[in-house]
């Protein structure tokens, strides 16, 4: 059975498009069924609108991709009236993530989150683009209880905190979400990275540094959730370089309960629904009946 | 056409200059002149797909006017006849040719070139000039000369055409509409000038791009009306609009 749940909430398959990597799903949903995934996660939401960052964006890396992005996104106020129904209709699991650049934004935008029909709030406290915005709140323990109890105090639907690899100590940092009252955890966001180019003799990127992604980061993103499931009784979300049926049982196998793909959807826009059919193959060659039976195994 | 992802055979894949191909693969599409592909043949170790812009088309093929410009573009020069290809498309807007009618301009710099040899194929019933303008040598122009009337030609070198660039010698005065796709240094002399004669122009841009079909946000344009996705609002805009290149 392919099927998972997650705070009572049922997911057809564990393959979830990740934040910022697929919009809200209406452009991929021109080039397949997007309803066939388990859920999709938006663009990263914040109260007001917000234009991104200047300069290049997008940069390529081996086996992987940096981005410096911002956190461009129409407003939570747009997001309701032009996006969400589009993602409600789909027959798949919407999941808004909202990242914030002050403890009150955060608050004002999952209070008008949690009055639609959205099925899931991430929060993301480890965006590492926008200067205030998110990660911030997702280095140290103090500081990301705070926010999340916060937030917590003002939503009444499941909320799942989506953690930054760049935390000092990414598991007590988990523990104290869910101490805050986190439904899940989702982990992880991009690594700080950066990149020169040799020839200007400048940084690649305006802001110096950029979020590096992709499979070049899916060993240590592994070791993180691994540390994480081991560490918090929430569910967890695993995500990092995930590329093919086989990175997800991985994670899976180290305690996830489902999985978010990323920039592997460049790779090919339908990837997702390679995974889904390559987990279902797995489970019938292996004679695994629900992934209950793998998750966590090598926990032993 | 709504995008597809397909694998296609490569039937032919020329040099045309140095470090310029043609890269022609089978495939039915219905194209817009100034559409790209996301293209492929290589596995994850390089992420993302390369963008390449439409240089023909027809029945049962699409090509590729293309330059090496990294490993990417490295490993598409090295493919031969026969191999396989991936491709998601076709993209963007492209040219609207409702748009594009009387005499009408096309000012190119370089590589730039490449999506105007099929629209000037689609522009059926306009009178077409060509401006190119090349650093070194002039390369393909050739390929134009049936879908053209005139070609004016600027080389950085003065190997051919006027000595400099091609910018000094077009004057959009007597056209009705311009369409430009090169540097951005060249394409903002274009509209700066097209602006002063009041003449519609259209440029196609080039971005770094991951999804290629509108999601991602990796490759934004600052126009007058917000940002803009290339990939997905474009490649083709409004000159007018933009902001910065």
């Amino acid at each position: 059975m392919m099927e998972v749940e997650i705070c009572n909430v049922k997911f057809k398959n564990p393959v979830i498009a990740a934040s910022g990597t697929f919009g809200f799903g209406r452009e991929y949903n021109e080039i397949f069924d997007v309803s066939k995934l388990g859920g999709i996660v938006s663009k990263g939401l914040t109260l007001n609108k917000r234009e991104g960052n200047r300069g290049i964006r997008i940069f390529e890396t081996r086996s992987g991709v940096m981005n410096s992005v911002g956190l461009q996104n129409p407003g939570i106020d747009e997001f309701i009236k032009y996006e969400l129904p589009f993602m409600l209709k789909l027959d798949t699991v919407a999941i808004a993530n909202l990242g914030g650049e002050s403890i009150d934004e955060y608050i004002k935008g999952a209070q008008m989150l949690d009055n639609t029909r959205v099925q899931f709030i991430e929060l993301n406290i480890s965006c590492p683009n926008v200067k205030h915005g998110g990660m911030a709140f997702g280095i140290k323990s103090k500081v990301a209880y705070e926010v999340v109890s916060k937030v917590r105090g003002v939503v009444k639907k499941p909320l799942i905190v989506k953690l930054s690899p760049n935390a000092e100590n990414i598991a007590d940092v988990a523990e104290k979400c869910c101490e805050a009252g986190a439904d899940a955890i989702s982990l992880v966001n991009t690594f700080k990275a950066m990149a020169i180019d040799i020839k200007k003799r400048k940084p690649v990127f305006e802001n110096v540094t950029a979020g590096l992604s992709g499979p070049a980061i899916k060993p240590i993103a592994l070791r993180m959730v691994y540390e994480v499931a081991s560490a918090v009784d929430v569910p967890v979300i695993g995500m990092g370089g995930i590329a093919n049926y086989k990175d997800a049982i991985e994670f899976i196998m180290a305690g996830a309960s489902a999985v978010q793909v990323g920039t592997a959807n460049f790779i090919k826009p339908d990837i997702c629904i390679s995974l889904i059919d390559g987990i279902r193959n797995f489970m019938e060659t292996e004679g695994i009946k629900d992934l209950e039976e793998i998750r966590g195994i090598i926990r032993g | 056409m709504l995008p597809v992802y397909a694998t296609n055979k490569i039937l032919k894949n020329t040099k045309v200059y140095k470090n310029i191909f043609i890269m022609t693969v089978s495939g039915n599409y219905d194209i817009i002149p100034g559409q790209f592909f996301m293209v492929r043949s290589w596995g994850i170790e390089l992420l993302l797909s390369r963008p390449l812009s439409v240089f023909d088309a027809g029945c049962g093929y699409v090509s590729f006017l293309y330059e090496i410009r990294g490993r990417g573009t490295k490993i598409l020069s090295g493919m031969k006849a026969g191999d396989s290809i991936s491709m998601l498309g076709p993209l963007g807007n492209g040219f609207d040719l409702s748009n594009i009618k009387g005499r009408a301009a096309m000012v190119a710099g370089g590589i730039g070139l490449t999506p105007m040899l099929y629209t000037a194929k689609k522009m059926v019933g306009c009178e077409v000039d060509l401006y190119a303008g090349f650093r070194e040598d002039v390369y393909i122009v050739d390929k134009f000369k049936e879908y053209v009337d005139n070609i004016y030609l600027a080389t950085d070198s003065g190997k051919a055409g006027h000595k400099g660039f091609i910018t000094d010698i077009f004057d959009p005065k007597k056209y009705s509409v311009v369409l430009c796709c090169g540097p951005w240094t060249m394409m903002e002399k274009v509209i700066k000038k097209c602006i002063k004669c009041d003449v519609p122009i259209f440029i196609s841009m080039e971005r770094r791009m991951a999804c290629g079909v509108g999601a991602c946000l990796g490759c934004t344009c600052k126009t007058k009306n917000g940002n803009k996705r290339v990939c997905k609002d474009g490649p083709v805009f409004n000159g007018r609009d933009v902001i910065i290149g």
